[in-house]
């Protein structure tokens, strides 16, 4: 067997066009990144982008998203009702886009992957000119894609995402977040699980395999283990999972009498209504009725379970039943629009939006640096959650957290949830050393 | 030994990578991103192409070499230093170690059961990155850089990164953008040139022999093994080498590379572009990376823009065909195109290219029967 | 004990999808020499017959109810579902059932989309290498999943089982465990036996018809049955035909246990080819037998007394077992010798 014949003009040929190859980029400095910061908008407009699942298991949290998105876009540049703009705290928008531009934008498919999402996130960023990256329902994907724009020089503007990692030990200077985090959740549940199942339970974990459900199962167990409870088990189970049944059967033996769904979108109806079918909510177990906690709950994950969630405990970052007036309000709007009641994710994304356009604005500029100084700190009321605050040690949003359940007797197909404690925000609050990370400085790009 | 027209080809396509930001920007693919994937994805197929095109193997396997060249990639990261070039030569390297393993117990057997055996290779990895192996490859979250990093060769030469995140650089220049592109197309005029050597060495030759007939190879005394195991070897190493130019362009390793289905595009890619040829691959990872991110783009404003030349009846019918092949649907396109080709161009777009001129030099008077090059 | 049995209960349903799909497999592969990688893709097809029909029956006339409002000020929809309007309760009835009666349509359907896959494609696949065969057959599953996720999107269409099967059976209670402690979805045990059913109609069908005969003859030597004058070929439609509705059945039935979506195929097809190799390809009752094996091994691998002591093997075992045979017996468990070796 003969060897490769490496002859020397052969590698003579490649070192040159390895040098020219090299040398040849600083004829490219394209006028992207040689302006102030990334994709400096020039002309009229101002582009957004939104990224979020349109396929995989969180896909209809992500169509909801894009319905508030474009009300969003809507109420900035001054048509339809104008949504929360009428009833939100800080009136710097005049319904006029941000900083006398027209928001325009453009979408992308994170398919609830990381790998895709990093990749349209990167084509509108690099393509499409995007000013900000917005959306998204998976935290895995939260993470990568703030990452990504942290590298790239763009603000993210976190979407769905439930992780303590995404504002804790992967925050990012770029990055904020106005979703609540499974701390946050597990502080607000604790006492209404007391309250309703007692001290002496023992609880099996059913949790997805990623960021976001580790995050949830450590929070939920660290609350639940200071009430007192036991945890028989903790299994992780993939994302997308359709057929549960075989995580499901050793439930039935293990001892426990609630089990925990550290499941959200597609897999929490698909887990919950096959644990229905598996009959655990008929059981007892140690003398007691066999219970289910879903700690992340969403009006949609609701619908699609249907009769399974009755009486079923959870927390929600945001619910359209809620009377004040900023709620009435984006339901009317979005409601009239699209037929049916947002959903927390509809809800949060519309926040975020309606966040960022009125940072730009307050800071008269797009830098991300100086908006993210804007947001810093910022305390608002009048988005539909009470007086929140834009925390500056990790940019995360802080507010009081609503605990709900599945209703017995819902009225209407959308009406499956009620509230039953609005957890105030000093209950949930922690300091912003607790889950580690560091932000960094900000990054303009360019 | 390379003829007068390699050289003339090899020349060629150092020309086109070169020029690529420009000649590629007409089409909307002159961003970087987009660019760089096409470096990458060609260097995979190239190498997919050395086990495919030569021996005849066909094997599902190959995705989890690029996961593991990721990996390999992202850890030297932030193990050892953000320089590019110990990632890349780490990602190689275990590439091909992967490859040795998967490759010996896999080519004990021929044919549909080798692909099998590396599908089930594949799936085995993925499911292993996703759940088990998780404090290597953080799972489905992906595995990224942090802040507490070690990097101890940056450290040993006095580089620090501070506070902040950065992104893998070539002792300054940073990997990110037009640079990273050019990184990558030196890397794959590279393994272009390999790949042509091997095609014209003895060693290639024994490989077609195994293609052809394997029994005949083996009656006549030759033990066939040690050749396909050398090509899948060497088409893991690709894989491992593309795997960790993915990572050096954007820092982060995810599960899903490994999927059995990322395998399947890098079959399209080769058998698209035509299979056994020395182009054919690179230009159907092109083309697949192409439809993919430009295509998929379309949305039916711009189809709108696009025939706005019909009259208002016709458009909004054409405008709803034309959708259900570009946007969401582009992988409809992807495999209605990949259908044709078997069934009607075995040979992928190098042989509807070779036959087309052909057809353009029959025309020419006197055009006569020019050399055409053997197994091109 | 009652644990052991009800993870053997857990295998049995997935186990019986296994063995539908890896059945054709086999048959198309035995018979025809087709290596036929879009049989994920007919399983998918055979459940998206069972969407179909529940979306037509589900098609409803809207009235709006001004004395209803909803939270945003407009009048309340009322939807009723046309077949309940014209037809009363044996229309509920009908919408209820939706999954069973889609078998009805999943026949016909599959039968005819085999017959056309098999005419226009695979039959001028029968001489080109396997490779080929692999490659146009994957090329034309991605298309026929393509053309789904355009007509039903990208996400999963739950299909609920009708009304009378949603509860489980205590099979703990009629053995002699305690009441409660070995129950199961009625509906997954319908399906095993479901499974079981088709799989007898087929073997029956291959040994007690000639048709049958002539097709186990061209399986053990094709060339020596057309050179006894005997037209296999025509055979072969109706043969792929087949293999077809049994994929589509095992697709149709098993969707209120799993919601189908367009890539349900690729998921299934890579496991079934595993089974088929396992179970020894070319032979049918290895296929099955691998089929139900397999899905048990699976459901064993997920209990968490074994994964404490081999972390991750559920998701690993069907593949590593798959490696393991195919290096140590390599015509699979039940496979003749001489068949695809080496």
């Amino acid at each position: 067997m003969s060897k490769f014949e490496f002859s020397r003009r052969g590698v003579l040929k490649s070192a040159t066009a390895l040098t020219a190859g090299l040398a040849a980029p600083t004829i490219f400095t394209s006028s992207a990144w040689a302006a102030g910061y990334t994709n400096e908008p020039k002309g009229g407009t101002v582009t957004f982008g939104f990224n979020v699942p349109q396929s995989g298991a969180y896909a209809d949290e992500g169509a909801d998203e894009l319905r508030a998105y474009q009300l969003a876009v809507e109420h900035i540049n001054g048509e339809g009702d104008g949504g929360m703009l009428g009833t939100f705290s800080s009136k710097a928008l005049t319904g006029n886009g941000v900083n006398g531009k027209k928001v325009v934008f453009v979408t992308g498919d994170t398919q609830t992957k990381s790998d895709a999402a990093r990749a349209s996130a990167k084509r509108m960023i690099e393509k499409d000119g995007a000013i900000m990256i917005t959306g998204g329902s998976s935290s895995g994907v939260a993470v990568a894609v703030q990452g990504l724009c942290q590298d790239a020089g763009v603000i993210f503007m976190a979407g769905l995402t439930h992780s303590n990692d995404t504002t804790g030990k992967d925050k990012r200077a770029n990055g904020f977040r106005h979703f609540f985090n499974t701390e946050m959740t597990g502080a607000a549940l604790a006492p209404v699980l007391k309250n309703n199942y007692g001290t002496d339970r023992t609880a099996y974990h059913l949790t997805a395999d990623y960021t976001w459900g580790w995050s949830q199962e450590g929070s939920i167990q660290k609350y639940t283990e200071a009430l007192g409870w036991k945890t028989a088990s903790a299994v992780r189970t993939p994302l997308g999972a359709g057929d549960f049944s075989q995580y499901i059967t050793p439930v039935l033996n293990s001892g426990a009498d609630v089990l925990i769904l550290n499941h959200y979108g597609r897999d929490m109806v698909n887990s919950l209504t096959q644990a229905v079918q598996f009959g655990l909510r008929d059981k007892m177990v140690n003398g007691k009725k066999f219970e289910v906690v879903v700690p992340l709950y969403s009006r949609l994950m609701a619908q699609g379970a249907g009769d399974a969630v009755k009486g079923i405990f959870g927390s929600t970052n945001w619910h359209w039943s809620l009377q004040d007036e900023a709620s009435k309000a984006f339901v009317k709007s979005f409601g009239q629009k699209y037929g049916f009641p947002p959903s927390q994710a509809a809800h949060t994304t519309y926040c975020q939006a309606i966040l960022y356009a009125d940072a730009a604005q307050r800071a008269g500029t797009f830098r991300p640096s100086g908006v993210g100084k804007a947001l810093e700190g910022f305390k608002f009321d009048g988005l539909g959650n009470g007086p929140t605050e834009y925390r500056a040690e990790d940019h995360q949003c802080f507010k009081d957290v609503l605990v709900v359940k599945g209703k017995e007797n819902p009225t209407s197909k959308f009406d499956l949830l009620e509230v039953v404690e609005v957890t105030p925000r000093a209950q949930v609050e922690y300091p912003a050393l607790l889950l580690g990370g560091e932000l960094g400085p900000y990054n303009d790009g360019a | 030994m390379p003829t007068r027209n390699d050289m003339l080809l090899l020349t060629g396509f150092v020309a086109v990578v070169l020029a690529a930001p420009f000649l590629f920007e007409p089409i909307g693919a002159g961003y970087p991103d987009l660019l760089q994937k096409f470096a990458i994805f060609g260097i995979f197929a190239i190498g997919f192409n050395i086990l495919f095109g030569l021996t005849g193997y066909l094997s599902f396997g190959h995705a989890a070499f690029l996961g593991v060249g990721s990996y390999t990639a992202v850890w030297t990261f932030k193990l050892l230093s953000m320089n590019p070039l110990p990632a890349i030569v780490l990602a190689t390297l275990f590439g091909g170690l992967f490859a040795a393993l998967i490759g010996f117990i896999s080519l004990r057997r021929t044919g549909i059961y080798f692909s099998i055996l590396t599908l089930a290779f594949a799936q085995m990895s993925y499911n292993l990155a996703y759940s088990v192996l998780t404090p290597i490859t953080n799972g489905e979250t992906g595995l990224q850089l942090s802040q507490g990093d070690p990097r101890v060769l940056d450290i040993a030469f006095g580089r620090d990164y501070g506070a902040v995140l950065p992104s893998s650089d070539l002792f300054g220049l940073e990997m990110t953008g037009y640079p990273g592109f050019y990184f990558c197309g030196a890397m794959l005029i590279v393994c272009f040139y390999i790949a042509l050597r091997i095609f014209r060495s003895p060693f290639g030759m024994m490989l077609r022999a195994v293609k052809s007939n394997q029994n005949r190879m083996n009656y006549t005394g030759l033990n066939t093994r040690p050749y396909a195991l050398t090509a899948f070897i060497i088409s893991g190493m690709y894989a491992g080498l593309a795997g960790g130019l993915l990572a050096v362009t954007d820092p982060l390793a995810g599960a899903e590379r490994m999927q059995w289905t990322a395998s399947g595009e890098v079959v399209l890619m080769t058998i698209l572009g035509g299979s056994g040829t020395l182009l054919g691959p690179v230009i159907g990872a092109a083309v697949i990376k192409y439809f993919e991110n430009i295509f998929s783009a379309f949305n039916k404003s711009m189809l709108g823009d696009i025939f706005s030349f019909l009259p208002e009846s016709l458009q909004s019918g054409a405008v709803s065909v034309a959708s259900l092949f570009v946007g969401e649907g582009w992988h409809l396109t992807l495999g209605a195109m990949f259908v044709l080709i078997v069934i009607f161009l075995p040979g992928g777009l190098m042989e509807g290219i070779r036959r087309i001129g052909a057809l353009a030099r029959r025309k020419k008077p006197g055009g006569g029967a020019s050399a055409s090059t053997p197994a091109e | 004990m009652d644990a052991i049995f009800l993870q053997i209960l857990n295998g049995l349903d997935k186990g019986g999808a296994y063995a539908l799909i890896a059945l054709g497999l086999t048959i198309i592969f035995g018979t025809l020499g087709v290596v036929n990688f879009a049989h994920g893709a007919l399983f998918m097809l055979g459940a998206f017959c069972a969407v179909s029909i529940k979306a037509l029956f589900s098609m409803n006339k809207v009235a709006l109810d001004p004395t209803q409002m909803t939270a945003w000020g407009t009048p309340m929809e009322i939807r009723t579902p046309y077949i309940i309007d014209w037809f009363g309760d044996f229309g509920a009835t009908l919408l209820d059932y939706s999954v069973p009666v889609s078998i009805l349509i999943a026949i016909p359907v599959m039968l005819l989309l085999g017959v056309i896959m098999e005419r226009g494609l695979i039959r001028h696949f029968y001489k080109r290498p396997h490779a080929d065969q692999i490659l146009v057959t994957f090329g034309l599953a991605i298309v026929l999943q393509e053309l789904v996720k355009s007509q039903f999107g990208a996400n999963p269409i739950p299909q609920p089982a009708p009304e009378a099967a949603q509860g489980m059976i205590d099979f703990g209670l009629a053995i002699g465990f305690d009441a409660g402690n070995v129950v199961y979805p009625a509906w997954r045990l319908i399906y095993f036996l479901f499974s079981l059913a088709i799989i007898g109609i087929v073997f029956a069908f291959l040994q007690f018809t000639t048709f049958g005969m002539v097709v186990r003859a061209g399986m053990a030597d094709r060339e020596t049955v057309g050179l006894l004058g005997i037209d296999i070929d025509r055979r072969f439609t109706i043969v792929f035909g087949m293999a077809a509705v049994v994929a589509g059945l095992a697709g149709a039935m098993y969707t209120p246990i799993l919601s189908p979506d367009y890539h349900m195929g690729m998921d299934f097809l890579v496991l079934s080819f595993v089974v088929v190799v396992v179970g020894g390809m070319g032979s049918l009752g290895g296929a099955v037998a691998a089929g139900f094996l397999l899905g048990i091994l699976q459901s064993f691998a997920s209990m968490n007394e074994v994964k404490n002591i081999f972390p991750g093997i559920d998701q690993i075992i069907i593949y590593l077992i798959a490696v393991v045979i195919l290096l140590v017996r390599p015509r699979g468990l039940m496979g003749r010798k001489g068949v695809m070796e080496g």
